[in-house]
C-alpha cells in the first residue's frame, strides 16, 4: 500500500446532522486503510446541487467555492461521502475553471473575508479514493468474509453523472462499486434498473414526499424481487432516502412491508474487517440491521 | 392565449444551456425520466414550451420542481442538450419571480440562519455523543466567525434578499 494520504473531510449537512452513524463508520474505517482525514473546520452546507443551486446559482457557486477555498488553504483535496456534495464540488470547480469570469465573480464576493481561492484543490468521493487503493490491497484487510450476504448495490446519480465531469470509465454499466462490495465476500446481486435514481434529489424529497417515496419504492421492489439482504449506498442523501422512504411507506400501508437494511459502504467494509457493529454505527439504523447481521458467518 | 416571450430561450442559452435550440422533440428525455414515469411532468414538453417562449406558464408550473436532477436525460439526449442545467436555469428564473415552494423556502431559511440546509437537532446531538463523536460537528455549527463570513457571502450574492422577498410575499 502507498503511504497514507491526507484529505480535508467534508461532512455536509445530512451526514453529521442526521446520520452521524455513517460519519462514525467513515472515521473508523478510512484510517485503517491508509486514508487520513483532517477536519475542515468551519465548512458549511455544500450547498445542495438540486436545491440551493436551483434557487440561486451564484449563491451555490460562491458557497461551494468557500468550502473548496478552506481545503485549498489546508493544502489538501476535499473528500466527501455524499454524492450530492461531490456533484456540487465537481460542477463548481468545472464552472470556474472553464469560465475565468466566474472565478473573478467568486473572488469579488470573498473580498475582505481572508479567503484566497484559485480552484486548486480537487474534490474526491471517498469511494474513488478507496477504489484507487486497489481490490487486491483491500482484500488483504478482510478478516471476516461476508459470505452468503446478498447485496443490492445503489450507485446513485451524482457519483456517475454528468459522465463528462467524472473520473470513471465511460460506460453505463459501471462495476467499480460491485467489485468493492464483492471483495468483502458478499455478493452483489443484479436487479432491474440498478442505475436508476433514488428519488431524493432536486428538492423532490423535501417538496413532494409521495413522488419521492414512489421512486424509492420502485427500486426497493426491484431489489426485493431478487432477495437482497441489504441495500448498499455511498451517499448520505441516498441513505436517508432509503431509510426514510421505507419507514414512511410502511406507515401508510399500515404494515411493515419494507424492511431492507440500508448500509453505507464503509459499514460493510468495516464488518468484513472484523470491526464491531457499535464502531460502525450499525446499531443506530431506522430499519433494523439485525436480520442482515444474522446472516454473516461468525 | 398566453404572451409569448421570445427572449426566454435566449436567457436560457446565455445562462449555459447553449444547445437547447437544437432539440428535435424526440422524447428521449421524457422516456428515461424517473419523475415523468409517475407524474404529469414531461421533460420534452417543458423544453418545447421553453422554445416557444411560454415563460409564464413554464415558470409558474409546479411541474418544474418535479425534476430529481438525476442527469439521465442529459446523458441520453441525442443532441447533447444540457437538459438538467436548462431546468436549473429555469428554476432560478422561477425563484426570482417568487415561485419557490414553501418547503424550499424553509430549507433556504435554515441555510441563511445556520449555514446548513439540514441543521443539527437534539436527537442527533445525542446520537453523536453516544457514538463518541463531538456533540456538534466541526462545521459552521462550531465556528461563529465562519458562519458570519458565510452570511456575508449570502448577502452579497443576493440570497438573503431573494429568500426574504419570498417570505414577505407569502
Ligand atoms: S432528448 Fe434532447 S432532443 Fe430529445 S426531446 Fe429531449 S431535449 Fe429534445
Ligand atoms: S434530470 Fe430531471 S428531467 Fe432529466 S431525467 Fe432526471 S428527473 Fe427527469
Amino acid at each position: 500500500m502507498t503511504e497514507a494520504q491526507t484529505y480535508s473531510f467534508f461532512l455536509g449537512c445530512v451526514m453529521p446532522n442526521r446520520f452521524p452513524n455513517i460519519e462514525k463508520s467513515i472515521r473508523v474505517v478510512l484510517p485503517k486503510i491508509g486514508i487520513e482525514l483532517e477536519e475542515l473546520e468551519g465548512a458549511s452546507c455544500c450547498p445542495a446541487p438540486g436545491v440551493i443551486r436551483s434557487f440561486s446559482e451564484p449563491t451555490w457557486l460562491a458557497i461551494a467555492s468557500r468550502n473548496l477555498a478552506l481545503a485549498e488553504k489546508a493544502g489538501h483535496d476535499i473528500i466527501t461521502g455524499c454524492n450530492g456534495c461531490y456533484g456540487t464540488f465537481k460542477e463548481a470547480l468545472l464552472e470556474v475553471r472553464e469560465h475565468p469570469d466566474r472565478l473573478k465573480e467568486v473572488q469579488k464576493v470573498f473580498k475582505g473575508l481572508g479567503l484566497k481561492y484559485k480552484a486548486k484543490a480537487e474534490a474526491k468521493h471517498l469511494i474513488e479514493v478507496i477504489y484507487d487503493i486497489g481490490i487486491e490491497e483491500l482484500t488483504k484487510k478482510v478478516t471476516r468474509p461476508l459470505t452468503g450476504l446478498k447485496v443490492g448495490v445503489h450507485y446513485g446519480c451524482h457519483l456517475l453523472k454528468p459522465s463528462k465531469n467524472r473520473p470513471w470509465k465511460q460506460t453505463e454499466r459501471h462495476t467499480f462499486l460491485d467489485e468493492l462490495v464483492e471483495l468483502t465476500g458478499a455478493e452483489s446481486v443484479p436487479y432491474k434498473d440498478k442505475f436508476m435514481c433514488c428519488g431524493a434529489g432536486g428538492g423532490v424529497r423535501g417538496s413532494n414526499a409521495p413522488v419521492s417515496n414512489d421512486i424509492a419504492v420502485e427500486k426497493l421492489d426491484n431489489m426485493m424481487d431478487v432477495g437482497v439482504d441489504c441495500v448498499l449506498n455511498v451517499c448520505s442523501f441516498c441513505h436517508l432516502q432509503f431509510e426514510v422512504a421505507q419507514a414512511q411507506v410502511n406507515k401508510e400501508l399500515g404494515e411493515k412491508k419494507y424492511q431492507i437494511p440500508v448500509i453505507y459502504y464503509t459499514q460493510l467494509l468495516g464488518l468484513a474487517m472484523g470491526l464491531e457493529l457499535e464502531e460502525l454505527g450499525l446499531h443506530q439504523h431506522m430499519i433494523k440491521t439485525q436480520p442482515m447481521l444474522d446472516k454473516i458467518p461468525e | 392565449m398566453e404572451k409569448v416571450d421570445h427572449a426566454f430561450v435566449d436567457e436560457i442559452v446565455k445562462a449555459g444551456a447553449d444547445r437547447i435550440r437544437t432539440c428535435i422533440q424526440c422524447g428521449t428525455c421524457s422516456s428515461v425520466c424517473p419523475s415523468g414515469r409517475r407524474t404529469a411532468f414531461r421533460t420534452r414538453e417543458l423544453i418545447r414550451k421553453a422554445l416557444l417562449g411560454l415563460k409564464e406558464e413554464v415558470l409558474s408550473s409546479p411541474n418544474l420542481w418535479l425534476c430529481a436532477t438525476c442527469h439521465t436525460c442529459l446523458e441520453r439526449c441525442p443532441r447533447q442538450i444540457k437538459v438538467t442545467d436548462a431546468i436549473i436555469i429555469m428554476r432560478n428564473m422561477a425563484a426570482e419571480k417568487g415561485f419557490m415552494l414553501p418547503e424550499h423556502r424553509r430549507a433556504s431559511m435554515k441555510l441563511l440562519e445556520t449555514g446548513h440546509a439540514v441543521p443539527i437537532n437534539t436527537a442527533n446531538r445525542e446520537k453523536r455523543v453516544s457514538l463518541g463523536l463531538d456533540e456538534v460537528p466541526p462545521t459552521v455549527h462550531s465556528h461563529k466567525d465562519a458562519l458570519d463570513d458565510l452570511k456575508t457571502i449570502m448577502e452579497r450574492t443576493g440570497f438573503k434578499d431573494l429568500i426574504e422577498k419570498q417570505e414577505a410575499e407569502k
